[in-house]
C-alpha cells in the first residue's frame, strides 16, 4: 500500500532529525500534504499507527496532518486558479498551458517534543 | 541533501518544543537517485525504468524488444513485479538474458535505494543495458526516481485513450509512451489521435510508439530508439 511506503520514509526521517537534535522521543509529527499528492490523509494516519508504536523513539506520538491546497498556474494569462475545481484547463482564459504550482507535497513540517 | 543544522529553528510554546523541519519526503530518494545516475554514467550503463499498470504487456514487450537487441549490446533484465519470479522464468526462455528479481516487500514502487541494491547484484561491467521492470502501478513509482536514465511507460489499447488525463504524473517523468495491444483496436473505441494530443499536454517531448507485443509488430521504432539512448549515453 502507498500510504506505509510513505510512512517507512516519514519515520527514517523524522529519526534523523530527531538524532540530530537530541532528543529521545517525539510527541508529535506535523505532515504538510498536498491536496494532489494521491494521499489519503486517514490510510496514512492508520499506517502511522501501526508502524510508528513499533519505534522506542516514536510510540504514541501523533500524525497530524495539514493540507495544502492545490493550485495551477496559467501561463498564458498569468493567473493562479483552484486544480481540484478547475483541472488541466484555465478557468480565466481557456488555455491548458497550465502547470501546477502547488499540492503535491509531502513534506515533514515540524516535529513536537515534549519537555 | 542532509538535514543541515541552520535550517532547524527551535521555538518555545508552553511545554512542547517545536522543531521545523520543512522537508519533503523525497528529498533523500532524489538526491540518491542523482548519484546513482552519475554513477552509472561514469560505468557507462544505461538504465531504462519501464512502467505499466498491471498487464500492460511490459514483459511481452522486453521479450520482443531483447531479442532485437542482444546481438548489439549486452542486456540485463531486473524484475520488481510483485507476481515474483514468473515474469524472470519468462525471459530468460525466451531470450536467454538473466534477469534478477528485486524484492520490494510488498512496496507500491520501487526507489533508488532498492534499485542499487539490485544493481549491486547485475555484473555491470559486462553491461551496456539494464532494463527495470517496475511493480505494475501507475501512481507510486512516478513519485520516486528510480535513478534511471529516462523513464518509458506502456499504455494498453484496453485502458483507454484517456489515462494521460488521469495519471498526468506517470505521463509528466516518461520520456517515451509506448500503446500495446495495437491488434484489438477494432474492438475498442481507443482514439489513438487524441491520445497522442493527451500525451503531450503532460509531456510535450514525449515520444509516442504505437506497437503490438504479441507480433512484434512496431517493436522496431522503440529497440531503434532504446539502441540511441545507449549509444549516446556511452559517448
Ligand atoms: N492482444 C494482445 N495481447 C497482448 C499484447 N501484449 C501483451 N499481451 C498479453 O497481455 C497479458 C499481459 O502481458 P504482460 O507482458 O505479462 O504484462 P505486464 O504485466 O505488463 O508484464 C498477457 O496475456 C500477454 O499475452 C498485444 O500486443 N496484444
Ligand atoms: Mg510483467
Ligand atoms: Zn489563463
Amino acid at each position: 500500500m502507498h500510504e506505509l511506503g510513505i510512512v517507512f520514509y516519514i519515520i527514517r526521517d523524522v529519526k534523523q532529525a530527531a538524532k540530530e537534535n537530541g532528543v529521545e522521543h517525539v510527541s508529535a509529527v506535523v505532515m504538510n500534504i498536498g491536496e494532489v499528492s494521491t494521499i489519503v490523509p486517514e490510510y496514512l494516519t492508520d499506517c502511522w499507527r501501526w508502524a510508528a508504536d513499533k519505534e522506542d523513539m516514536l510510540r504514541g506520538c501523533e500524525l497530524k496532518i495539514e493540507t495544502v491546497p492545490a493550485v495551477t498556474h496559467c501561463d498564458n494569462c498569468s493567473s493562479d486558479y483552484p486544480t481540484v475545481k478547475h483541472g488541466k484547463t484555465c478557468p480565466h482564459c481557456g488555455s491548458t498551458r497550465t502547470w501546477l504550482l502547488s499540492g503535491r507535497e509531502v513534506e515533514i513540517k515540524q516535529i513536537e517534543v515534549k519537555t | 541533501m542532509r538535514l543541515n543544522k541552520n535550517t532547524i529553528f527551535v521555538t518555545l510554546m508552553d511545554e512542547v518544543k517545536v522543531i521545523e523541519i520543512k522537508k519533503s519526503i523525497f528529498e533523500n530518494n532524489d538526491r540518491d537517485a542523482d548519484l546513482l545516475r552519475a554513477e552509472l554514467k561514469s560505468r557507462g550503463v544505461y538504465l531504462l525504468n519501464l512502467m505499466s499498470a498491471p498487464g500492460s504487456g511490459k514483459t511481452t514487450t522486453l521479450i520482443q524488444t531483447i531479442n532485437r537487441l542482444k546481438d548489439k549490446i549486452r542486456i540485463a533484465v531486473m524484475e520488481a513485479d510483485i507476481d515474483s519470479d514468473v515474469d524472470a522464468v519468462k525471459i530468460k526462455s525466451a531470450t536467454g538474458i538473466p534477469s534478477i528479481q528485486l524484492h520490494t516487500g510488498g512496496m507500491c514502487h520501487l526507489d533508488a535505494e532498492m534499485t542499487r541494491q539490485g544493481l549491486d547484484n547485475t555484473p555491470l561491467d559486462d553491461v551496456d543495458l539494464v532494463i527495470l521492470e517496475n511493480v505494475g502501478n501507475l501512481v507510486c513509482p512516478a513519485e520516486f526516481d528510480t535513478g534511471a536514465v529516462r523513464n518509458a511507460m506502456i499504455l494498453s489499447v484496453p485502458e483507454g485513450h484517456d489515462k494521460p488525463l488521469k495519471y498526468p504524473l506517470m505521463f509528466s517523468v516518461c520520456d517515451v509512451v509506448v500503446i500495446n495491444k495495437m491488434d484489438v483496436m477494432p474492438y475498442f473505441d481507443f482514439d489513438l489521435d487524441k491520445c497522442k494530443e493527451y500525451i503531450k499536454m503532460r509531456n510535450p517531448k514525449a515520444t509516442v510508439i504505437p506497437v503490438c507485443a504479441k507480433t512484434g509488430e512496431g517493436i522496431d521504432a522503440f529497440a531503434d530508439w532504446l539502441l540511441g539512448q545507449v549509444r549516446e549515453w556511452k559517448k
